[in-house]
């Protein structure tokens, strides 16, 4: 049993990697689906959505055939719609909030007919926006990933100049760097990235990470406001034995890697353990079944009702031949010659009743079971970036960013938004957090 | 079952579905399949003198996930030669002699013309025979079609001429390209027709080509005006029947009905109001003629719903229902309800009656779903909220009499009563 690359031919890795939900290819078939829709008033689609896009107008458009009016509807809500479109759980956000799964009727298929009509906006790099004249203001942007690209997309849609800087060589952030690779590809986030910027008035500083040679307060001192959308960090440790072991791996940097390397250059084991029941747990745990494991199973401490994904992301790990043990709370790594080869897990149960926090305790059987694993991928949440948080003085809480109104932080003139200050949620909820902070310090601008 | 067997004007047919005169029925071997897939019977698409036709031909409009919701062409009557035309009908006759076999006939405007045309085709062998006095394209600039069926004297004069010498039940095939229908049909009927055909297309322009700017249908970079038809045409259609069922004059006279008739349902609505067979063209030349199964068995399985025994039970059985404006009774009130449980929250009443009726529902703002309810004593009965409406009977209609007798707009002004306040 170790970890091994190059366990899959080239086709079988394009396969397994290809698009989970193919796009509509045809206006036709795209205009059957749109003309489906009732054109709800106050819709509660519209209301499901963390950036409020106009569904039922976007949809609309395109049914009548005005493509470019359909992608500026979607865009102007989320700039960030066409990447959305492809990531966001739209069966717990939009979709699932159609009418028509109150008539137990397919719901419109909202992400197919965003990707539509963004993808052609995307692709073929339409002109959408015009920012205003440049007005001399400037604005740093740290993180150029959802969160930051909405910000700096609307600062500069008001003639500010912005100025984003990153720490990884491409924009995009966990679009880029932390979604399965069946989901969205890398050449598309690349397109995405080059036509948000495109706007102008945006200059970015690649491998350029804040903390190292500038600092929080050089921004401060150098710009008009900073923004912070620095994203969260790394997996959470699990704090038990073994963890030291060859062959635990942080689902994080799991996904990196395949994000940014060859398929066939990623190791898996024959056996995987998967720790966490969340987006990326499912992503992690799919996509090793995806490089060529033999077997992977998701070990979660609660039951299948207290899950953080959802159903649908749960069917793509059950379609993929993943197994779950449920209520098993892990232990201790077992290892040899310094290689993890089994996970140890206390059986549990949940308690009858929902404690203070509004969940139910856990509680040990006394029982424990032992999973065989030579890899174990550990995506139970990630931790915040509480270093950079901690010096530059910015009020937290356990290093998640606290914000008043607006996104503005304790610090005068910095704002910041999207992981960093919600703990890890969707994309969606990111491109918010730079949109309302982007009025914050258009506001904060204006009164200084 | 229901017996779907129909006889109009004497013609036997085993339903009362024939195809309407046009292009599934211009030749043999349309014809044999249509026989062979059911229908009653057909009408020969127009004879005369031997015509041209254009490419193209045909235009749509499409709503919504349906293409064809109406259709227009600019076709003119037959291009084949007359003798072929009626070498083909007397052997469809021989195969099928229990199908209706009408001929439709557009002459010059001259009586030997008539005479000729009209001996030529009952000497060949047909059931009866329809005047075409409604194509409202290209035959029309040749003095025929509707230049005859739009003026009462011309119409009148031709039908005279065909009736000196028909020995087979003649129908006379009218234009909806007027006024009313009506004055036509009765000046043909005092030249002797034995019963009436409606309606034909309705002149038209179907639309225009956002990238060429050349309207539809394009022949080589100019169209011209068509005749509309299909389901768009319907309520049109089934207005004119009424009046002719409506009027003493024309009330007795046999009709069979046309325009938009794709279902069973469209089939029943003709014939409450008043026709005595229906004929069918746009649903087949967009489906084919299997349609003819559904026709028969919706309608064979209604009339058992019913108790009706023979299609003519139920022929102009909702005539009556159809008054003047000013009969309507001031006191009939109704008032929408709409039922929470089956409510799916699309707001659609709401922005409606808001926006283009009375401001009559309220909206309580929900997480997402929105909660709608009537306000009463703002409902003026309109239907609107009810029509967009995307659940059947979420919305109903309950009755709230104004009154209990029965209050005319003749008699409310004679009391002198009082108009609305606001």
């Amino acid at each position: 049993m170790s970890l091994e690359s190059q366990r899959l031919a080239p086709e079988e890795y394009k396969r397994n990697f290809a698009d989970l939900h193919p796009p509509f290819e045809l206006f036709d078939t795209a205009s059957i689906e749109a003309n489906r829709c009732l054109y709800c008033y106050d819709a509660p689609c519209t209301k499901s959505c963390p950036t409020s896009i106009d569904v039922p107008q976007f949809i609309k458009q395109i049914s009548t055939g005005n493509i470019k009016g359909s992608a500026e509807t979607i865009f102007s809500s989320n700039i960030m719609g066409g990447g959305c479109a492809k990531v966001c759980p739209v069966e717990k956000l939009c979709e699932g909030a159609c009418v028509y799964n109150l008539l137990h009727e397919k719901p419109i298929e909202i992400a197919k007919l965003q990707r539509f009509s963004t993808e052609q906006a995307i692709k073929e790099q339409w002109k959408i926006f015009e920012r205003k004249p440049s007005n001399g203001k400037r604005v740093a942007v740290v993180g150029a990933g959802p969160a930051g690209l909405a910000c700096a997309h609307a600062l500069s849609l008001e003639g500010v100049d912005v100025t984003i800087f990153e720490k990884e060589a491409k924009g995009g952030g966990l679009m880029t760097y932390g979604v399965a690779a069946y989901k969205v590809t890398p050449e598309f986030c690349e397109e995405e990235v080059d036509w948000i910027l495109s706007v102008g008035g945006i200059t970015v500083q690649y491998n350029t990470e804040i903390g190292i040679t500038t600092t929080l307060q050089d921004l401060q001192r150098d710009y008009d406001a900073v923004f912070v959308g620095i994203g969260v960090g790394v997996a959470r440790h699990l704090g038990i034995p073994g963890e030291e072991l060859d062959g635990v791996v942080d689902a994080i940097k799991f996904i990196y890697d395949i994000r940014t390397k060859d398929y066939s250059e990623i190791p898996v084991g024959d056996r995987i353990a998967v720790i966490g029941m969340g987006m990326t747990a499912i992503d992690a745990a799919t996509q090793s079944k995806r490089l060529g494991a033999k077997e992977v199973v998701m070990v979660y401490r609660r039951d299948e009702l207290e899950k953080s994904c959802t159903d649908t992301e749960l069917d793509i790990a059950k379609l993929d031949g993943c197994s779950f043990v449920w209520l098993a709370a892990p232990k201790e790594i077992l290892g040899e010659s310094g290689k993890a080869r089994a996970l140890v897990c206390d059986v549990v149960r949940l308690a009858d009743e929902a404690d203070a926090s509004g969940k139910r305790a856990i509680v040990p059987t006394g029982e424990m079971i032992t999973i065989e694993a030579d890899m174990i991928i550990r995506a139970a949440g990630q931790i915040p970036f509480e270093e950079f948080v901690k010096t530059a003085q910015i009020q937290n809480n356990t290093g998640r960013i606290s914000t008043n109104g607006l996104q503005s932080t304790n610090l005068k003139g910095v704002f910041a938004g999207g992981d960093c200050v919600n703990g890890g949620k969707e994309v969606v909820d990111a491109v918010q957090h730079g949109k309302d902070a982007a009025k914050g310090i258009l506001e904060y601008l204006h009164s200084k | 079952m229901a017996n779907l067997h129909t006889t109009l004007l004497g013609i036997s047919s085993p339903n009362p579905f024939w195809l309407a005169s046009a292009p599934p029925t211009d030749k043999k071997i349309n014809v044999l399949r249509a026989f062979e897939a059911g229908w009653g019977g057909v009408v020969w698409k127009t004879l005369g003198d031997q015509v041209k036709n254009v490419s193209s031909r045909y235009a749509a409009i499409n709503y919504g996930n349906q293409r064809v919701m109406g259709l227009n062409n600019i076709e003119l009557i037959s291009d084949r030669p007359l003798d072929i035309n009626l070498k083909e009908i007397r052997e469809v006759m021989n195969e099928f002699p229990d199908r209706a076999m009408v001929v439709s006939l557009m002459a010059n405007t001259n009586r030997q013309s008539w005479h000729d045309l009209v001996k030529r085709v009952q000497d060949n062998g047909c059931h009866g025979l329809e005047l075409n006095f409604g194509c409202p394209h290209g035959m029309t600039e040749r003095g025929m079609g509707a230049a005859v069926g739009q003026d009462p004297s011309i119409a009148k004069m031709v039908v005279e001429w065909v009736m000196e010498v028909a020995e087979v039940p003649v129908l006379t095939k009218l234009t909806p390209n007027v006024h009313s229908v009506v004055p036509i049909a009765k000046a043909t009927l005092e030249a002797g027709t034995n019963g009436f055909a409606l309606i034909n297309t309705i002149q038209s322009l179907m639309g225009v080509d956002l990238d060429t700017f050349l309207p539809y249908p394009d022949v080589g970079g100019h169209t011209a005006f068509g005749g509309y038809c299909g389901p768009a045409v319907k309520p049109i259609a089934l207005k004119m029947l009424t009046t002719l069922g409506m009027d003493e004059a024309t009330a007795n006279t046999p009709i069979s009905g046309i325009g938009g008739v794709t279902t069973w349902r469209d089939a029943v609505e003709f014939m409450l109001l008043g026709a005595g067979n229906v004929q069918v063209c746009t649903a087949v030349m967009k489906y084919g003629f299997r349609i003819i199964n559904d026709l028969c068995s919706g309608m064979s399985n209604w009339m058992d719903e019913k108790g009706f025994t023979s299609t003519s039970d139920f022929v102009g059985l909702s005539i009556p229902k159809v008054t003047d404006w000013e009969e309507l009774d001031l006191n009939f009130h109704i008032v929408a309800n709409i039922n929470q449980d089956k409510c799916i929250h699309c707001g659609l009443c709401h922005i409606t009656c808001e926006d283009a009726s009375h401001q009559a529902i309220s909206l309580e703002k929900g997480n997402p779903y929105n909660t709608y309810t009537i306000k009463e004593e703002e409902c003026v009965g309109c239907n609107l909220c009810k029509l967009v409406c995307p659940v059947s009977d979420c919305i109903t209609m309950p009755e709230r009499r104004k009154g209990a007798e029965h209050l005319n707009w003749k008699e409310f002004q004679r009391r002198g009563l009082p108009l609305n306040e606001h």
